[in-house]
């Protein structure tokens, strides 16, 4: 790139810890049920501008049900922490939902291929976008978990990523080395996909956390879709499982095979197949506006789109898929 | 016996790591090389994922690098932080990343096509993870196919740090010294770098492959060693672990020409 200006990107989340901490001051202790809908959380929760962050990788535990009633109530100009957002991605440009994004990943869907509408969202100029990468989103939910105001991390610097990025560098105190100041980050609203959580909003997530424990800590705002709503006595026999404690949390609302068609570590597989036709659908304009039309504007809740996609037959087969279970077994009952 | 140039690529690629090392891969070709080394020679090899997964005994090629064959019967199931902050404490040897489009001095494109960043004429994913291990692990290995359209006299956008511009210029950055490009693994051939200049240098073609398809497949002057080898060719062992134990499916191998 020609362009030699120092990290021109915009700075789309203020990092300052004071402010921070003073809404965290008078965010509510209380110990009380948070369960609610998917269509109030939503409605109550995300409104048009805000900034999001959403858990798991891409195609792996993303809070799906969550995902498609945003574009369901048709929610605008939010921004996106474009951290690892694959399929996540791929259902907000759709649904043309943001207008901004600090990404790190965006657009493909890792070796499936690049998602059509998200990369016309992108090409058009449509969606502004700031570079970072991975490390450096992580780390920036880090510093926001941790109140500082920043992150020093020996990353990007030197590279493209870094002169369209909103990081400054600085010298260390100690040892003069040169670091990145990574910007704590707080979303407005953070959406996880967990695997187990009582009432409360006392979260268990079986197998990797990716960067969840952190987004968790840092956003303002928590919306949790679990697998299995479980007893408060659950949590305490296990204590050292809950990896999100309830007072960081808004809204919990129990989502069987919320996360489908992506992958649930030890529940269910991704559905390649359909994850194909969404990638085969976006390809067009029209094609994507037929397939929304279908399977998100056409129903009025998640289970009917699970219903459309198979319903319980092929989540039986994502079961025996996800727990190498070699079978002939269709799925049906009999 | 026969075999196509991905699984050329894979096997070369593998007996570049060591046994007993670190390395983070991603999924497809890199992930296969990772585990031909460990059924072959280097079986206390530990695979990384940068989601989180270490030391997984995979019982098929994740198809995700945060899918639940990446820290199936693993040693942690971790974090994304937990990997990077690895990775920068200096516990990690290897990684593999690939690119659209790499320069003489190993650096990467996965951001763009185009010359204007809010208006890009191809957007592509972006760094992921690939900005970060090639910042902070001690060796970058690419594998990828060769033409010149991906290697390329100036990348459209560095996504990834090689040697940047040069001699010292991680360094002069802010980059862990030590670290950074150590081999080019392609159809054509094996690539390492010059310790001089930092630039590419051809080490070994592969069986029938002249230096003329080489050059013409490049976009940028290649350096070549004094003492130009061929690279050893896949062995029966290693194509048989490779088709039976690490790709029975031919996920990977089956992409190969």
């Amino acid at each position: 790139m020609n362009n030699e200006a120092a990290n021109s990107g915009t700075l789309f989340m203020d990092p300052d810890v004071d402010k921070a901490r003073e809404f965290f001051r008078n965010k509510s202790r209380k110990m009380v049920s948070k369960v609610t809908t998917i269509k109030e959380a939503v409605a109550e929760l995300i409104s048009d501008g805000d900034y999001l962050a959403v858990g798991g990788f891409g195609t792996n535990r993303v809070p799906t049900a969550v995902l498609h009633e945003i574009v369901r109530q048709r929610k605008k100009h939010l921004g996106l922490s474009g951290h690892t957002a694959t399929h996540d991605c791929q259902v907000l440009a759709a649904g043309d939902c943001f207008d901004r994004c600090d990404v790190a990943y965006v657009v493909g869907l890792e070796a499936r291929g690049l998602s059509s509408a998200s990369r016309r969202a992108f090409e058009s100029g449509k969606v502004k976008a700031v570079e970072w990468s991975n490390a450096a989103l992580a780390w920036r939910y880090k510093a926001a978990a941790m109140g500082i105001p920043f992150m020093p991390g020996r990353i990007m610097m030197g590279t493209d990523t870094a002169k369209y990025s909103a990081f400054k560098e600085i010298e260390c105190p100690y040892t003069n080395i040169k670091l990145a100041a990574l910007p704590a980050l707080y979303p407005d609203v953070g959406i996880i996909h967990v695997h187990r959580a009582d009432v409360y909003g006392n979260c268990q997530i079986d197998g990797i956390t990716v960067s969840d424990q952190d987004m968790a800590r840092a956003a303002k705002r928590l919306i949790i879709t679990t697998e299995r709503i479980i007893s408060n006595d659950d949590i305490r026999r296990q204590p050292e499982r809950t990896i999100i404690p309830y007072y960081y949390v808004d809204a919990v609302i129990e989502v069987p095979y919320g996360a489908y068609p992506c992958n649930m570590p030890y529940e269910y597989f991704s559905d390649e197949e359909h994850l194909r036709d969404w990638l085969e659908a976006e390809k067009t304009e029209e094609g994507l506006l037929d397939f929304l039309n279908k399977y998100i504007h056409g129903t009025s809740n998640f289970y009917e789109y699970l219903q459309l996609c198979g319903g319980m037959e092929k989540i039986k087969k994502l079961r025996n898929l996800e727990l190498l279970i070699n079978s002939n077994n269709t799925g049906s009952a009999e | 016996m026969s075999y196509n140039s991905m699984e050329l690529m894979i096997v070369v690629a593998s007996r570049n790591l060591e046994d007993n090392s670190t390395v983070v891969v991603g999924t497809g070709a890199p992930c296969a090389a990772a585990m031909l080394a460990q059924k072959t020679f280097a079986p206390n090899l530990l695979i990384f994922f940068e989601a989180g997964g270490v030391g997984a005994q995979m019982p098929t090629m994740p198809i995700s690098v945060g899918d639940s064959r990446t820290f199936y019967k693993g040693l942690i199931a971790s974090s994304m932080p937990e990997i990077m902050e690895t990775c920068q404490q200096g516990m990690v040897d290897y990684t593999f990343l690939g690119g659209a489009q790499i320069d003489m001095y190993g650096n990467l494109n996965s951001t763009m096509i185009g010359t204007d960043h809010d208006r890009p004429k191809v957007r592509m994913p972006g760094s992921g993870g690939a900005n970060d291990l090639a910042s902070l692990c001690w060796r970058t290995m690419v594998m990828t196919v060769q033409n010149p359209k991906r290697f390329v006299e100036k990348c459209d956008f560095v996504t990834t740090p090689g040697y940047l511009s040069g001699p010292g210029a991680r360094e002069r950055a802010g980059l862990p010294p030590g670290t950074g490009p150590y081999k080019v693994i392609t159809d054509l051939c094996v690539m390492g770098y010059d310790k001089e200049t930092c630039r590419m240098k051809v080490e070994s073609i592969h069986p029938g492959i002249t230096r003329e398809q080489v050059e013409k497949n490049t976009g940028f002057e290649l350096l070549w060693a004094d003492e130009l080898k061929v690279t050893e060719p896949p062995t029966e062992k290693e194509l048989s672990i490779l088709r039976n134990e690490v790709d029975p499916l031919r996920y990977i191998i089956g992409r190969g020409a």
